[in-house]
């Protein structure tokens, strides 16, 4: 469970960019999170409430933008979207697929600031 | 009152923890210390098989290792006995190593006198996978008695180690482990990725990890060499 610590970070980082942008708080922040990023999606909801207590993102949403896994196929010169993490193969000619290209995301897309 | 303003951002949560690495990577580099971390659940067997590394490589080269535990100096104090310099990093509550810990760890040490350097992550399959240390050579660990469908439901650890090595291959036919079985589910997580099969205890299979070690020692020098020139 390292999704508490995760949600600190976010929210630090939130805090640097009120500060640059000028603004007294955070309204919303949008996340993109790939399913192959290590962190779970509902765990970090629920500590993102806690953490946000007391600082400058108190009250705000967490928007989460799942991003599944791409890997792409030698084989058939594409990237494809698979459905499982747990089978990198080319959902089309069953290869081995493991070079991914998408779906290790964990990463702060944009913020609502007031 | 004010309305919301949306700015963007695009920034990897991460990034502290990935600069700090890269720093550390460099700096192993630089040193000629090929660095190499082990990730794995608990009880796997991750303390056993650094113990007998570190005993095998001390003939001929110059060894230590970092180990993380949330609490006790217990590795540690195994691994000295061994008779290598080791350092135990306390985690506290914290559930993985993060590239800070290990840097600060690293404050009193001369990185140039060593040739290897091991660094034992928590026993843990999810955290440790989200951070980078800045090592070369992440190994993820997996014991015969953890069932063979282990890589399915941790892929994620999985993907992000280099090689993996199953443990305590002695007691696989107690266990009725099948080695094949656990052998796909590797290779579906993870297509390609090279697996060793040892035990620590009768040193069966360890023979083939410390060439492998030696040469992905030799063959990251010889990489510096020609980017040097």
């Amino acid at each position: 469970m390292h999704e508490l610590s995760i949600a600190m970070s976010m929210i630090e980082m939130a805090t640097d960019e009120v500060m640059k942008n000028g603004g007294t708080r955070v309204d919303a922040l949008y996340l993109k999170l790939g399913r192959l990023s290590g962190v779970v999606k509902e765990a970090l909801l629920f500590s993102w409430e806690v953490a946000c207590q007391g600082t400058l993102l108190e009250g705000a949403r967490l928007v989460i933008e799942d991003v599944p896994v791409v890997v792409h196929c030698r084989e058939c010169e594409a990237d494809q979207t698979l459905d499982s993490i747990n089978r990198l193969f080319c959902p089309v000619c069953r290869k081995a697929a493991p070079e991914i290209v998408q779906g290790k995301e964990l990463e702060v897309t944009a913020l609502e600031i007031v | 009152m004010s309305e919301p303003r949306l700015i963007e951002v695009r920034k990897n949560v991460l990034k502290q923890n990935d600069l700090l690495a890269r720093g550390l990577r460099e700096r192993f580099r630089r040193a000629g210390v090929f660095t190499v971390s082990l990730v794995s659940s608990p009880g796997s067997g991750k303390t056993a098989f650094l113990e007998k590394t570190l005993i095998r490589l001390k003939e001929d080269f110059r060894v230590a290792a970092l180990v993380g535990d949330l609490e006790t100096e217990n590795d540690a104090m195994r691994l000295a006995r061994a008779g290598v310099p080791a350092k135990q990093i306390i985690t506290g509550t914290v559930c993985h190593l993060e590239a800070a810990m290990v840097e600060k760890s690293l404050e009193d040490w001369d990185l140039n006198e060593l040739d290897f350097l091991f660094i034992e992550n928590v026993g843990n399959l999810v955290c440790p996978s989200s951070y980078d240390l800045g090592e070369q050579l992440r190994v993820v660990l997996m014991s015969v008695t953890e069932g063979e469908d282990k890589p399915l439901k941790y892929p994620t650890i999985f993907n992000t180690a280099d090689i993996a090595v199953i443990t305590k291959t002695d007691i696989a036919g107690a266990v009725e482990f099948d080695i094949e079985k656990a052998r796909a589910s590797i290779e579906s997580v993870r297509p390609g990725m090279k697996v060793f099969e040892l035990s620590s205890k009768t040193g069966e299979g360890m023979d083939g990890w410390i060439d492998f070690l030696q040469a992905g020692r030799k063959k990251s020098e010889e990489a510096d060499f020609l980017t040097a020139k």
